[in-house]
């Protein structure tokens, strides 16, 4: 795809973009439509469009299989370390309330914590898949 | 007056879902239709997009994006990948399938079947609406400051579910890289074999 002029500049011009709004999604989870799954999403396909559209070697070199691969497992855990937490606090398993001294204040503090670990779990297998089938061949 | 208006606007948003519906069935049997693979992925990342309006018709705003998102963006790319990898042109059967074809029309004259017994579409007594939901509503903001209700049910109140639903993404995710490198070294201890 590297001939193709308008396809390079626009995309090169978007990705920064894609990034931003997909950060944008995972924090705004909470206020508006949007949260870690799809953020995750969006933020995996800003660096598989990098990947289709330049060069899928560079891109496997700033996201390397052995670090996505831990990193997906960074997040499940964070999601579940949270319930632990929520146990040692003296709660029961995900009950975000003890997080704080506030209940309504540790919920949000809960929720926006698991959202970011849904989507480190997600962005990162949606990039697993990818360079597992790009790879090949 | 107003609820006049009401009624003018429930109108158009009827019109809206049924032409999005019948241009959504008809991507969806021309993606099985066609033989040309490429073709057919496109069209159903038309089909997911199609589905994000609806969605957005429907307020479903949180369903939207993750239909627009997974649906029509990322799915469509792995299939194309995958279409790279194995063949652009479906094979032609030569076998015709009556058995298959009695099977899906009779589910989906099941399926419609049911949905009579279904209550009616947008019925605020549906029982759907009555059981936790008025609760969700009322209680959520008071009780996690987040002012998304869905958010707050899919993250705070059924915060297991979603654990569930990141452990199944994870181990697929698990799954395909397993699948994939493991024939990949297979493939490449064969080659040594051979060049022995």
């Amino acid at each position: 795809m590297k001939d193709y002029l308008v396809l390079r500049v626009v995309s090169k011009l978007l990705i920064p973009f894609i990034l931003l709004f997909g950060f944008y999604v995972q924090m705004h989870g909470d206020y508006g439509p949007g949260g870690g799954f799809q953020a995750g999403v969006i933020i995996a396909s800003a660096l598989i469009l990098y990947a289709i559209i330049f060069n899928i070697g560079i891109a496997r070199k700033a996201a390397p299989m052995w670090i996505i691969t831990s990193i997906s497992c960074v997040g499940l855990l964070l999601y579940v370390g949270v319930g632990i937490a929520t146990m040692i606090a003296g709660g029961q398993f995900l009950e975000y309330g003890f997080l704080s001294t506030n209940s309504a204040s540790g919920n949000h503090t809960g929720i926006l914590i698991i959202e970011i670990g849904v989507g480190i779990t997600v962005s990162a297998v949606m990039l697993m898949i990818f360079f597992s089938l790009a790879g090949r061949r | 007056m107003d609820q006049k208006k009401y009624k003018g606007e429930k109108k158009i948003d009827l019109y809206i879902n049924i032409i999005i519906l019948i241009f959504v069935l008809l991507t969806g049997i021309a993606a099985v239709w066609l033989r040309n693979l490429v073709a057919s992925a496109m069209l159903l990342g038309i089909y997911s997009l199609l589905m994000a309006t609806l969605w957005v018709v429907l307020d479903a705003v949180d369903v939207a994006f993750t239909e627009a998102a997974v649906g029509a963006g990322i799915t469509t790319a792995l299939l194309l990948f995958s279409i790279w990898l194995t063949g652009k042109h479906e094979k032609k059967s030569t076998k015709k399938p009556w058995l298959p074809l009695i099977g899906v029309i009779a589910t989906g004259g099941l399926l419609i079947f049911g949905t009579i017994g279904m209550p009616d579409f947008g019925d605020p007594n549906a029982p759907a609406h009555l059981h936790v939901a008025p609760y969700y509503l009322q209680y959520s903001v008071s009780q996690t400051t987040s002012p998304n209700v869905v958010t707050a049910v899919l993250a705070s109140y059924r915060g297991f579910d979603t654990l569930g639903e990141v452990t199944v993404i994870f181990t697929a995710g698990i799954g395909v890289l397993a699948l994939l490198t493991g024939l990949r070294r297979r493939r490449r201890s064969q080659k040594l074999e051979i060049k022995k």
